[in-house]
């Protein structure tokens, strides 16, 4: 494959972010305040660390090509299933399932997006997993709560496995004039979706006032809902020149990702809410655990996967 | 070797920390006394120690479990420097307390479970007197409570095949065997120091 000089733009730009970021944390951390202050920003430059770490992997993911990027995709959704099973409550009786689900539906999962076997990439968690899980459960023969505990998994399987693998999937779209590019594909998706978050977060630390959903997530206002899509829908359409979109199709795609995106974020809180914890874990430094940076990516790959494969291929 | 691609296995199982909440690492001889919910629970304490503090501990584990079948026996004997008991047919010259103490010579720490068994349930069960007896015996050693969650879902009871899910253990403040201080009242305050770890 030959080198796309586009990739040395995109490395540089992040970078470029990233060393303002590190500055600003660094300024701001020599200002003093008080106690709240202080742990906001000792907090947001633990953030900005970790984000060294997060683009540096996915980097040299992208670089390895698509085994590497579905085998880090792959690990995300591991790491996931595994934060989110730890938070669900299963019985004995789902022992044997919750192997199946760790260590054959998620390995079949991206061999299928490795090979490249759309179809039954498609429907293999939807279809098969869906009629696996409850027959593996009441073989084990415990009823208790058992439609509860099969729609848990399910959904466990759903959201951190299937949804997370359209990401990586993008590598095998087939668009006319647009072919071996598929990575700049994924970084378009990965980038609109996090600094969407990163922008949610700042304009809604700066301006927020008015709370959508308190009683889910008090962290999210309208100011940064607003502030931040628009934000994330602009730097998306700046970014068109690495895909297959017109300028305005980009700043739709961007618009649909960062709106899925928010939707993950609010899904996923409500989860947390619901079993009583602030983080899903504590993997990452500042973020929490891995659930808690890639729920918007969850909700936003399969649409832009799907937009994508329906307009442009 | 196979000591870091055990640890490296625990984590990826269980991505295990240690909460060092009422003591610090520390290679003074120590008995650390724990909950016992899982088969893992001896190697995930054992495994989230300090490389340094893993030389120097040795798990109290039960022999008639871990002499069953070369894998075993070699990971209690070869790996983990266990101290393997019996806890079926004690008698004067197969005493686990004697061994135990032998086997902590002047330098090792010890790992031990007092509830005697695997639990099902999450508070741990009323504890043997073998806790009390060693804190008799070897006064000078730190008596540390850990709390261990979640990892009886990791390898419930009867299974053999460990599914991934995140797992905690919280080392507490040291305990001392008092002053004339009764067997009983002993034991339910360390059973209590144990309980009073956990965080939900």
């Amino acid at each position: 494959m030959n080198f796309d000089p586009h990739f040395l733009w995109l490395g540089g730009g992040v970078l470029t972010l990233l060393i303002i970021a590190s500055l600003i944390g660094w300024a701001l951390s020599r200002r003093s305040g008080d106690d709240k202050w202080r742990s906001t920003v000792a907090n947001l430059n633990a953030r900005t660390n970790a984000w060294w770490v997060m683009a540096g992997v996915f980097g040299a993911a992208l670089a390895l090509g698509r085994t590497g990027t579905v085998v880090l995709f792959g690990l995300l959704s591991f790491l996931a299933l595994r934060e989110f099973i730890t938070l669900t409550p299963t019985r004995p009786g789902d022992h044997r399932t919750l192997f199946w689900a760790f260590f054959v539906f998620t390995p079949l999962q991206y061999i299928m997006v490795s090979s490249g076997w759309i179809g039954l990439f498609s429907i293999l968690i939807p279809v098969y997993a869906f009629l696996f899980v409850p027959l593996r459960s009441a073989a084990a023969g415990d009823c208790e709560r058992f439609l509860e505990r099969t729609a848990k998994i399910q959904w466990a399987l759903m959201v951190c496995v299937y949804c997370l693998s359209h990401a990586p999937a993008l590598l095998t779209l087939e668009i006319p004039g647009y072919s071996g590019q598929g990575a700049k594909l994924l970084f378009f998706l990965v980038v609109v979706a996090q600094i969407s978050d990163v922008l949610q977060y700042v304009w809604g630390k700066t301006l927020g006032r008015h709370k959508i959903v308190p009683l889910v997530s008090p962290n999210k206002t309208w100011e940064g809902f607003i502030g931040g899509i628009a934000s994330a829908t602009g730097i998306g359409a700046a970014l068109w020149w690495i895909t297959p979109f017109t300028p305005l199709q980009a700043a739709g795609m961007a618009l649909a990702i960062a709106l899925m995106g928010f939707a993950g974020g609010l899904v996923m809180s409500a989860i947390k809410r619901d079993r009583g914890v602030k983080d899903y874990g504590a993997l990452i430094e500042g973020h929490g655990g891995v659930m808690d940076r890639i729920d918007s990516l969850c909700f936003a790959a399969p649409v832009f996967f799907h937009l994508t494969r329906y307009y442009f291929t | 070797m196979t000591g870091t691609l055990l640890t490296i296995a625990v984590r990826v199982l269980c991505g295990a920390q240690a909460h060092w909440q009422g003591a610090a690492p520390d290679p003074r001889p120590r008995i650390y006394f724990a909950n016992h919910t899982s088969n893992l629970d001896a190697l995930v304490i054992w495994a989230t120690l300090p490389r340094e503090l893993r030389a120097l501990t040795r798990p109290v584990a039960a022999r008639d479990y871990w002499q069953k079948g070369p894998v075993r026996r070699h990971l209690a004997l070869k790996v983990l420097n266990a101290v393997l008991i019996e806890r079926h047919k004690v008698t004067a010259h197969d005493n686990p307390i004697t061994d135990m103490i032998e086997a902590m010579g002047e330098r090792h720490s010890l790992i031990i479970f007092p509830e005697g068994g695997r639990q099902s349930g999450t508070e741990p069960a009323p504890f043997k007197a073998g806790l009390y007896h060693l804190a008799k015996h070897r006064p000078d050693a730190e008596l540390v409570p850990v709390y261990l969650e979640n990892l009886n879902r990791v390898l419930p009871k009867g299974e053999v095949l460990p599914v991934p899910m995140l797992g905690s253990l919280t080392m507490g403040s040291p305990i001392q065997l008092q002053d004339g201080e009764a067997k009983t009242d002993f034991l339910e305050r360390a059973r209590l120091a144990v309980w009073n770890l956990r965080h939900t």
